[in-house]
Formats: structure tokens, sequence, C-alpha cells
């Protein structure tokens, strides 16, 4: 069929049946001479004008940002912004403690809540069994059981509160902006570059603004917890209102539909099975932040976890750490069997046998009376704590001790190596250059790698971090960032490649990456504390843990997505393994390639402050330090900005050096074919 | 062609689609007479459909044949709307579609016209019997009524039975046989078909045809249909009309197209079709020599086919005369002239 | 197929209300302790209840063990509601306002914080003094007991940039390393390194434990560690970390956060309160709270029992509380 044509389309259309010009100049020539001059600058400028900013200095701006704080903050009662918000956290709060008077806390004067654990595990588990099958409710009885065994109970119905509570919100204002976006172009236009911003922003720099307009406790929780979980939906249920097929609208418009009817009755229902993947990554954001937001007193697992950190005790933070795991693959699995399911029984399938009805209601009656004695008797309403939580703590606790002991010489050996061979030099490179010649430097390197389209913004995040005045910590920020891509990207490559090559590697490894994507970012903290010490190679290490598994399974797909007719033919030239890599896979994948490196460094960023907290001081620091200390508030505030304008900064001039990369995002990361 | 426009199915008259920005500027200057690949060197428009005028009377099947990339699927496109003309009317029954407001427009489209699509275009989530019933619950029928109409279409299509399931637990010409029930269901004037059965296997195709020409026999509704397959074209078609480059290059009967090909183009396109399946008796006689040349040998009518004329003809020694409508002699076939079809055919075979 | 997956729900949700409103009625175990704890409330009420108790737990061990014997006992002996609230101490005290946090119970000295919110320093009042916890603040500049011995004149900080070359580490860049604490601690070290011209770095470990972590492998391992630490704290019990001389503190030596040039002072503990939740005069809560006083020995002991023997903070609390019922009463009576 024809579609519109626009003129640029053509024009390059035309100039690809003259043969492919071959560019002359390499980019990355001039980039080295550019790299060439700074370090010759350097040598002799080195030291000068760094904008070194000591522990409790502030700049005009940073106080400018503070005032605003205090007289946000005064303006409490009589601010119209803050009124609203502050009704709205009254909302948020009152909603999320009536829950958890249900099933989380005592109901005064009920020393219990109103439904007790046998109760709300009987009635996961049937739901488990009703919306899905009988898989999911073993795992669903499993999980909840798990949470009264090891003592968390209370803790875990927190953390379901307020995941419910934010996806909740997350459909109410996610699907109408995901509609709008997938049908109005120009509403795309609006929406996008804020989901952009939303998800380079690292969840830490939320807390800043939100605890000032919403408080401390669940309502802060609530609305970060909806803030970073909601770009997935609405992204995704753009995409696929987007991609239902032209035939379908055509037939639709065909019929005589108007717009209400063909979203109605077309787009929605096709789109429907995106919509789910999309809440379904909704809910796991949802999951992970909802437990960070335990730093402004989310209720939820994340408090012990975070506990655990205060006294250093792995297995005090593990097992909270382990039962966010659990629930997310219990979300995981749940809702995608429910959504399978609810296909089947939408095409009929649904007639069940008489034994499953049989099931179901029997299951049904048994639900309401463990439901309706977990209101009468304490042993059901109170899980009676056994210390198994504890004694398996304890044991893990031991073990990495041990662990860590006996390996921290060697771990040793690979920090210093790293940290001497690699980031102090980076360092001292960057950040002891000069400001200006780092920020010229920086913006010739943003021009000749991604022309003006990378220039201009590059030029307007480095004046930002300039005006900000976090110029130094920034640049130590960006010399860690770099060094924990690198390390990242070669990691991915190796494991990655590994997995591609092998499906039985990629069996094995598959379930810790996915682990280790869910898993709070501070439970893996403790021991990487003990073993390299509070540095800035723990950051890494920690940013690494974090962006590792993501670089990872993008090079996997890309590379399992090189076509097998290819490898066939590469193999057939006599190849060797090595070379089949090398020469045919990696350039294949290096749309991959690139996104991973994208999606590294913008993980590995959003660790800064997590790095912060575990000795790697700069930016991290001093927002760690702005939400501790009310003093400081502007100056963490400054260095939130900071990291966001790093964010972009990177971001735009490796989206651009690699062009034509199509840009994507991490909520939608699928292979994709090359062009 | 000897219609007269006001009882017309369908009128087209001066249809442009010229693809870009601002391009209902061109129209009229020198540039819009520029042949597709320079108009697009030169300003970067792209010419769909140029100046395409016709007529289509009630209850005949038109159809609209040409290569990929010839217009044709912007023109059935055009017809409707769902691509906006850059100029040049479309009346529908003696209303102006090109005139209309939205609404107007959607009105029509209920009740007036219905579209066949090459993918089929079913909605995956409805059963058979609601994916007939579509257009009928958007235009706002109630439920008994709906159901009760889709049933008749469904039965209509050969597809009892089938109510309850899901499109993909179909066979591709399943599908299409849904999708025709769909089109039927609004009870419209004129029936649009895209490419239909492009995406189904040769038997299949067949099969459709036929279903086609049964159901045209049944309901004689007016068709308009696109295809890139000849055969299809000269089975389906009682006028064809050919297109090229968004143009017209020849409108008329099978036997027009096939016996007096407009020019090189259309010979080479139709060189390879069996002649002896199309050509009538029109196009291999020979004028008589005299009133009384072959009297008393057997009379056939002009339009008779020459395949079917063949055993009558070979049958008999001599001539056999053939007659107009009418009845008055007008000319004279022999065995020769009978060979010369078949034989090119087996030629190329 | 709404109708079909829908039905479940339903059905269950109908057979939930009817459970739910049976508790109304039941003869349950919980219902009867209900009742007993409605009227055992309203019998309260009559002579001296006690409300709700918002208990800020800011982020070390020590005023964990405070936080949870307080918060114990006004919930064992009181009858209270006490919801602990895990929070760094700005945070808490910017929840006197929205009500979200009535007691601060270890307050080592924000100057800047009370000009914001005590009454009496120009504050907007949500604040005010619930005066002296009993515990004594000492905050140090520390090297491990191995360090001291080995060289006695380390202890005084004229002597420090002798020794910077050998707490030299990958981090301080040069420098020698001074280990800082968490970032929401009171801590005026790059400013007093700075002005008392030290060749020292600062490196901050992030928090409570991993500077405890780090003492305690310096001494373990014998290996050199200068760093921030305060007493009262249970390592010191098994790690006595010596004290590093800094100029002595004088009054207003650390007004200016830039120009610190001292040792930190010797800090009075004391309470916070919110004053809305202070003015509260029939709240026998209230009247607890603004009357205990312990010493360092006893936190310490309650803090050795969350940290040492991995007690959970409310059991350990419990454990003190059980051990020492004439100093509860004391506070009680």
């Amino acid at each position: 069929m024809t579609t519109t044509t626009s003129p640029g389309v053509t024009r390059r259309g035309r100039a690809a049946a003259a043969p492919p010009a071959i560019d002359p100049r390499p980019r990355w020539q001039p980039a080295l001479v550019i790299l060439l001059v700074w370090f010759v600058v350097w040598l002799f400028t080195r030291g000068h004008d760094t904008l070194v900013l000591l522990g409790r200095d502030k700049t005009s701006v940073m106080n400018a940002l503070n005032d605003f704080r205090d007289h946000m903050l005064a303006g409490r009662d009589t601010n119209p912004l803050m009124r609203i918000t502050g009704a709205l956290a009254d909302a948020f709060r009152s909603m999320v403690t009536w829950l958890q008077r249900l099933i989380s806390i005592p109901a005064e004067p009920r020393p219990v809540p109103r439904i007790g654990w046998l109760g709300v595990t009987a009635v996961a588990t049937w739901l488990g069994y009703a919306l899905a099958n009988w898989r999911i409710a073993l795992l669903t009885l499993g999980t909840f059981v798990s949470f009264g065994l090891f003592g968390y109970w209370s803790d875990s119905m927190d953390l379901l509160i307020i995941v419910g509570v934010s996806v909740l919100i997350c459909v109410v204002i996610g699907l109408p902006l995901g509609i709008l976006a997938g049908t109005k172009k120009r509403a795309n236009g609006v929406i996008e570059p804020v989901l952009d911003l939303l998800q380079t922003m690292p969840t830490f720099v939320y807390l800043l603004p939100i605890v000032l307009f919403f408080g401390i406790g669940a309502a802060s929780a609530v609305v970060a917890t909806m803030l970073y979980a909601v770009p997935p939906l609405i992204r995704i249920a753009a995409h696929g209102i987007r991609s239902v097929p032209a035939t379908m609208i055509e037939v639709a418009d065909s019929l005589g539909q108007t717009r209400w009817q063909r979203l109605r009755t077309v787009q929605l229902p096709i789109a429907k099975r995106t919509i789910i993947v999309g809440l379904n990554q909704t809910t796991m954001a949802a999951l992970s932040m909802a437990t960070i937001a335990s730093f402004v007193d989310g209720p939820g697992l994340g408090k012990p976890v975070l506990a655990g950190l205060r006294i250093n005790d792995v297995g005090t933070a593990l097992i909270p750490g382990l039962l966010i795991v659990a629930i997310a693959i219990m979300l995981d699995r749940g809702t995608t069997a429910a959504s399978e399911r609810a296909d089947v029984i939408a095409r009929g399938g649904g007639l069940k046998p008489p034994v499953h009805r049989a099931l179901l209601v029997g299951g049904g009656l048994a639900a309401v009376a463990a439901l309706w004695l977990s209101t009468q008797k304490f042993w059901a309403a109170e899980f009676t704590d056994r210390g198994i939580g504890r004694r398996i703590a304890n044991v893990a606790d031991h073990a990495v001790d041990s662990v860590t002991s006996s390996i921290s010489p060697f771990t040793g050996s690979i920090k210093d190596g790293i940290t001497y061979g690699l980031l102090n030099p980076l360092q001292s490179f960057i950040a002891e250059s000069p400001w200006w010649l780092a920020f010229l430097a920086i913006a010739a390197l943003a021009f000749v790698l991604g022309g003006w389209k990378s220039f201009v913004p590059a030029l307007a995040c480095l004046a930002g971090i300039r005006f900000f005045g976090e110029w130094h910590n920034a640049m130590i920020t960006l010399a860690m960032t770099l060094v924990a891509t690198l390390l990242c990207m070669a990691i991915a490559v190796v494991v990655g490649v590994a997995m591609a090559r092998s499906p039985r590697t990629d069996l094995a490894v598959r379930p810790f990456l996915d682990a280790g994507q869910t898993i709070p970012a501070f439970v893996y903290l403790v021991p990487v504390l003990a073993l390299f010490g509070p540095s800035r190679f723990t950051g890494i290490i920690a940013a690494l843990a974090y962006a590792a598994p993501v670089a990872i399974k993008l090079v996997a797909d890309g590379v399992k997505g090189v076509s097998a007719t290819t490898m066939e033919a590469a193999r057939s030239t006599g190849a060797s393994r090595l070379q089949q890599i090398r020469k045919v896979q990696l350039p294949m994948a290096r749309a991959s390639l690139v996104l991973a490196t994208n999606q590294g460094l913008l993980f590995v960023l959003a660790m800064a402050v997590i790095a912060g907290m575990v000795g790697a001081g700069a930016l991290g620091y001093d927002v760690v330090l702005g939400t501790t200390r009310s003093e400081e508030w502007g100056k963490g505030a400054a260095a939130g900005i900071t990291i966001v304008l790093l964010g972009i900064l990177l971001d735009r001039i490796a989206r651009r050096a690699a062009e034509p990369a199509p840009k994507e995002t991490q909520w939608l990361s699928l292979p994709r074919g090359r062009r | 062609m000897t219609t007269p426009a006001d009882s017309s199915a369908l009128q087209v008259r001066g249809l442009w689609k010229i693809f870009g920005p601002k391009a209902e500027r061109l129209i009229g200057t020198p540039d819009a007479a520029l042949s597709r690949a320079e108009l697009q060197r030169k300003s970067g428009h792209v010419i769909g459909v140029r100046d395409v005028s016709f007529d289509v009377a009630p209850g005949e099947v038109f159809v609209v044949m040409g290569l990929s990339g010839s217009g044709k699927s912007t023109l059935v496109r055009l017809l409707t709307r769902l691509i906006e003309p850059t100029a040049g009317t479309v009346v529908l029954d003696g209303q102006e579609l090109t005139a209309m407001d939205d609404a107007a427009l959607r009105q029509v489209r209920r009740d007036k016209i219905s579209m066949v699509f090459q993918h089929f275009g079913l909605l995956p989530h409805r059963k058979v019997i609601d994916n007939v019933a579509f257009g009928l619950e958007i235009r706002g029928d109630n439920k008994t009524n709906r159901r009760a109409r889709a049933q008749n279409m469904i039965n209509l299509v050969g597809l009892s039975g089938y109510e309850q399931n899901f499109p993909d637990q179909l066979s591709g010409g399943m599908q299409q046989r849904v999708g025709l029930a769909r089109a039927l269901a609004g009870d419209p004037a004129v029936l649009m078909f895209d490419e239909p059965f492009s995406a189904l296997d040769p038997l299949i195709r067949r099969d459709m045809q036929k279903e086609v020409i049964r159901l045209h026999d049944e309901v004689g509704k007016t068709m308009v249909f696109i295809t890139h397959d000849l055969d299809e074209a000269l089975k389906l078609g009682d006028r064809i009309l050919i297109m090229r480059d968004g143009e017209i290059v020849q409108i008329g009967q099978p036997d027009e197209i096939i016996g007096a090909p407009a020019d090189d183009y259309v010979r080479d396109f139709v060189a390879d079709v069996n002649k002896a399946h199309v050509l009538t008796l029109r196009w291999v006689m020979r004028p008589p020599s005299s009133d009384l040349e072959g009297v008393g040998a057997p009379t056939l009518n002009q339009s008779t086919i020459v395949r079917t004329a063949a055993r009558t003809v070979l049958a008999h020694q001599g001539v056999v005369r053939v007659v107009d409508d009418a009845g008055s002699f007008v000319g004279v076939v022999d065995d020769e002239d009978i060979l010369r079809v078949v034989v090119a055919e087996q030629d190329h075979e | 197929m709404q109708v079909t997956q829908n039905r479940p729900i339903g059905a269950l949700a109908a057979l939930a209300a009817i459970a739910l409103g049976a508790t109304a009625c039941g003869g349950g175990d919980i219902s009867k302790a209900e009742q007993s704890n409605a009227s055992a409330s309203s019998a309260a009420a009559a002579n001296n209840k006690c409300g709700t108790i918002n208990m800020a737990v800011n982020p070390w061990v020590s005023y964990e063990a405070s936080a949870y014997v307080v918060g114990e006992i006004a919930k064992s002996k009181l009858g209270c509601t006490v919801n602990y609230k895990e929070l760094k101490e700005d945070v808490s005290w910017q929840g006197f306002g929205t009500g979200e946090v009535d007691v601060v119970i270890e307050d080592w000295g924000h100057p800047d914080l009370e000009k914001k919110f005590m009454k009496d320093k120009g504050g907007d009042g949500s604040a005010e003094d619930g005066g002296p916890n009993g515990n004594k603040g000492i905050i140090h500049w520390y090297v491990p007991p191995w360090l001291a011995a080995a060289h006695p004149d380390i202890l005084d900080y004229q002597n420090l940039n002798k020794y910077a070359a050998d707490f030299k580490t990958s981090e301080s860049g040069g420098q020698g390393q001074f280990l800082g604490s968490d970032p929401s601690y009171v801590q005026f070290d790059e400013a007093i390194i700075k002005n008392l011209d030290l060749n020292f770095k600062v490196v901050f470990s992030g928090g409570e434990a991993a500077s405890l972590e780090a003492f305690k492998k310096a001494e373990a391992n014998k290996e050199w560690l200068i760093g921030y630490f305060w007493e009262p704290q249970y390592l010191f019990a098994d790690v006595p970390l010596k004290a590093v001389k800094l100029p002595p503190y004088t009054d207003g030596c650390q007004d200016d956060p830039a120009k610190v040039a001292c040792d930190y002072p010797d800090t009075v503990l004391e309470k916070i309160f919110s004053t809305k939740w202070a003015a509260k005069t029939d709240d026998a809560g209230v009247a607890f709270v603004k009357k205990f006083q312990w010493s360092n020995e006893d936190q310490n002991t309650v803090a050795k029992y969350i940290a040492v023997d991995k007690m959970d903070p409310a059991a350990a609390a419990k454990k003190w509380i059980d051990a020492n019922p004439d100093k509860v009463k004391a506070w009680l009576g």
C-alpha cells in the first residue's frame, strides 16, 4: 500500500542509488586529536580552576535552592501548590493506612489487623488458582507463607500495599496518557521527553523534591513509586496502540467508525496484550522503587534491608531482599499466567472440567472459612515468629563473613589494580583539568562524534553543570561512570556472547540476571563493602551489579538475533569461533551493543547515589547529604540536577555517535532487526 | 461506457492523488504533466493517481488491474476517501463523496460502501459472528437484528457452524469469507475489493473467485475489484481498467483488452493469457466474402468464446457463420482461425 | 469474558464482606481481647490515658536502643500506640511540623535546625527542647589502640602530617585518608583539616556500620586508620579507640561550618519533642517520655544486644526492661 512519502526519505533513497559514499575521515580521528590537545593543555594547567567545592561549601545557586525550599515549607498552609500536594499526600496516606489496618498492622483497638495471615494467604492462593492455575496458586501460597515464616509478614504486606496503590494510580494516570501518546502525534511529542527525563533521572534524585511536597512516609513512597513506574506503562501502551496493523484501522474507517468506536472496539482490544506487558513492567518497576522509598520512611521490606545495611549484617538484609525477589517472581509469573488464562477464557476455552469447578468452589469456601478464622483466632491472625529467619540470617552472615575474609586479599588486588591503573589516571585527567578545558574538550568531542545534534544539548548540559556549581564532583562522577561502563560492557560482551552461543549457559545465567535486576541494590552492598571498604571501587561494583544484567541481556539477545543463515555462511567459509564472534556476530549485533552501552551508562549513573553512600563521594554523596541534612538540601538538589544533566549529556553523545542506531528504551528492549 | 452518467452507481472525474506537502498546488501546473520519476526528482512529490475518470454501472463488476505500484490500491482508497484525493470528484449514487463532511462521509461508509481487504482485516479478539456484525454494531443496529443479519451472511458465504470460532482458527480462504460476509452485512450499494485473494493459495483463490461470481449472481451488487492478476480480472470483470504509473492505460471488456490492446504495455501484459478462454468469435472472425458464404453451416453468436466455439467449428468442414445479437450475419470463422488462437496458446506452454 | 473473569472475585468479595461482618459479633479470642482493649483504654481515659507516640528512629544503634526502650515501656506499661519511624535526623525534625514525628530521643545538637523549628531560637515553634536524656555524647577523631600504642605522638594533631603518607589509600589521592561517617551526622572534618593545614582527605564511609567495621578491621589487621567516631558506642567495650587531640572546643568555634578549626564539644544529648505533642498534659505517655533519662552504660548494653547479639530491637529493649524493673518504675512513678 502506498503511504505518504516525505521528501527527505526520497532524497535519501536517491542517494542510495549511487555507490555509498565512504567517509574519508573516520570520526575517531578528530576525536583523538581533541583528546591529544586536551592532554597537552592538561599537562600545563593541571590543578588550576578545578572548582573544587569542599564538603560544606555552597554556591549562591545552592543557597538560592535552599531559600526556595524554605519558602515552600513556610508556605505549607498557604501556597496553593503545597496545599494540593498536601491534600494528595493525606489521601494517599489514609488509603495506605486503611489497607495497612486491614492486613498489616493492628487495627486499634483490635490487637491484630482486621484480617490475619491465614485469611490473606488463603484468599491470595485461591485467587492464584481462580485467575491463573494451580502452579501459580502454589507459588503464591509458598511466597505468602514464607513472609510469615521468616518473620516479615507485616513488612511484606506493607510493600504489597504500596506497590498495589501505586500501580492503581499508574493505571488511572498512565493508561489515558498512553492512549493519548499512541493516537496523537503532538501529544506524544510532549509526553516522550518527559518520560525520557523521568527514566534518566536516578531514583534517589526523585526523593528530594517529593519529600518536600509530600512529606515523609507512605505518601512520598506512593508518589515516588508511581513516578518511577508509570513511564513503561505509558510507553508500552502507546507502542501497542501505534502498532495496531494499519489494515485494522482501515477496516474500522471503511465501516464508518468514529474515533471513540475505533479506540474502544479495535485499538484497545488489539493492544490489550501489549498493554498487559506494560502493566507487568510497571508492577516490577514499582516493586523496585517501593523498596528504595524506605529511605523516606516508606513502609515495606526495604526497611529491614536498610536496617541490615546499618548494622552491617548481610543476613538481616539478605532475607528481606530474597523475599522481595520472591514477590517479584510471584507477581511476574502470576500476572502473565492470569493474562494468558483470561485470553483462553475470552476465546471460549473457559469450559472447565467438573474437578476444577469443584476445586474452585471448595477452595473458595475454604478461603472464606480461613478468612473468618483469621478474624477470630490469634493463631490465624498473627504468624508466630519461630526465629527461623534469624537463624538463617546468622548462617548467611557467617558464611559471607568467612568468604569475604578469605578472598579479600585477592579482591583487594583487583581493586588496587583498577583504581590505580584506570580510575585514578582517568579521574586526574578529567577532574583535575581546569573546568574550561574539560568544558571545551567535551563539547568539541560531542561535536565531532555526533554533530550539531549532540553538540547543542551537550553545550546546554555542560553550561547547566557549571551553573549549579558541582563541576568538580561531576567530573569525578563522570570518570567513575566511564570506568564502570567500560567494565560493564566488557562483562556484557563476554557473558552475553557466551549466552548467545550456548543455550545451556543462557538457561543457567538468566535466572541470576533476573534476580540481579530485582534484588534491591543495597542488599549486596554489605558484602561488597566488607570486601572493598568504603571506596569509589565499591561504588563501581554496586553500579556494575545493577547495570550488568541489563547490558548482558541486551548483548545476548542481539547476538542471538544474528540470523542462522548468516552464521551458516560464516561457518562455511571456515571461520574460527573467535572469527565468527569478532567478524560476524558482534558487528551484526552492533545496534544491540550500542543500546547496551547506552543503557549501561544510564544505569551506572543511576547508581551514583548508592555509590555515594559507600565511600565513592562526588555527586552521589552530595545527594545523600542533601536528603539527610536540611541546610544541605540546596546542595543535594544541585547535585541531583547535575546527575540528570550528566545523564542527558552522555546519552546524547552516545546516541548520536552511534547513528544510525535508533533510540530505544530499556522497556522495549526487544531484539531488533539490523539495518 | 455508454451508460449515462446520472444513472451510474459510481462516477469518478479527474481524480488525482499526489503525495507530498502542499500537493494540491501542483494540479494544473506544468509539473503535474511530468512523469512520475521526473516529478519525484524535481520536487520530491510522488504521483499516486493521475487524472482518473470512469463510471461504474449499477450491478457491474468493475475490475481495476495493474502491477504493484501502479496506483490501484491508492485508487480504491480514494473512492471511499480512506485516502483524501488531491483533486477530482467521486459521486456515489448521486451523492458527491468528495464534498462531504466527516459525519456525512461516515454515514455513507456505514450504509453504502463496504470493503474487502487483502489481509482480511479481521479483529482477532472477536468471534466470527461478531466480526461479521462489526459494521452493524458500529452503525448502531440493535443486538438481535445484527445477530440475525450476521447469521444470514455467514450462511450465505457458507460458513455455518463456524460462528463461534476466532479468526485465527480458520484457514485463509475461510477468513476471507468472513471478510466477505462482513462487507455484505451492511447491505451496501457498492462493494470494494482490494486484492482480496492475493494472499490465498491458487486453489483456494479459484474457489473464492467462483464464490464472488456466485454472490454477484445472487445479490447483484455493484463491485469494484482490485487485482494484479490478469486471469482473475478476465474471469470476474464485466469491464477492466488497466493502470500503470497512476494512469489509466485502457478501459474495456475482457475480450476488448485481449483483442485490441491499447498499447505495447497491455499487449505484453496479455501475451501469456489463455486467449481461447477469453476471446470471442468477434475477434477471430473475418468478414464474409459474400452474404452467402457458408450457407448451411452452423451459426454461432459473435460473443461466443473461442474455446466454446472450437468443437463446433472443428467438427464442421469449412467455415462457420457468425451472427451478432440481432441475428444478422457479420462474419465467418474456419478451423484455421480457431487453431491460431488455440495453438498459439500451446506454444506458450 | 468479563463475566467469567469477575465472577470468582465478586463472589469472594461478597463472602469476605460476610466474614468481616461476623467479626463484629464473633466470639473468638481476638474479639475478647479487642473488647478488653477497648474497655481498658476507656478506663485509662478516665484517669491517665496514653495516646500515640511517633518515635523517630535515627540511624545509629545507640539511638535505636533508647528509642525502643522508651517505646516498649510506653507500649507495654502504659498502653500507648507507638509508631517507630526510621528517619535521618533532619527528616525527623521536619516531621514535627507535619505531625509525623513526636519524639527525637537522642539529639546531638543541630543549631541550624533549632533556629528553624524552635520558637525561642526564632523558628516556627513546631519543636521544643525535651531536656537531657542522660547520655553524654563525645565526638573525636580516633585511631585504633594498636596505633596509639605504637606511635603515641600520633594522638596530637600537630604530629599528624608526619604520618600522612602512612594513612594513604587508593581513595585519598596522595594525601592521608581520614574516614568520615554517615553524611547525616554532624561533621566538620573537611573544614578542620583545611583550617589546620593537615595533609589529609576525607573519605566518607557512608554509615555507622561501615565506620565500625573499618575500625575493627584496622585494629585486627594493624592497619593505619584515622577517622570520625563517637561515644556512647558499644564498640569501645571491645576496641577502646584512642582520641586524637585537636584544638579544644570553645563556645562559638563551630558556628561557621567553613571556619571550624577546633575539636567537637562534649554534648549533653537531648530529647526533642513536637510542641503539639508535648502540650498534652493529661497524656501518660508524654509524662513518661519527659521523665526518661538513662546512662551511657545502660544504652551500650541494649545497643550490644541489638548489634552484636543480633536481637530484634524490640526484643532487646524488652530484655533490658525485664532486667531493670526498678529503673522503669522510677520513670513511670
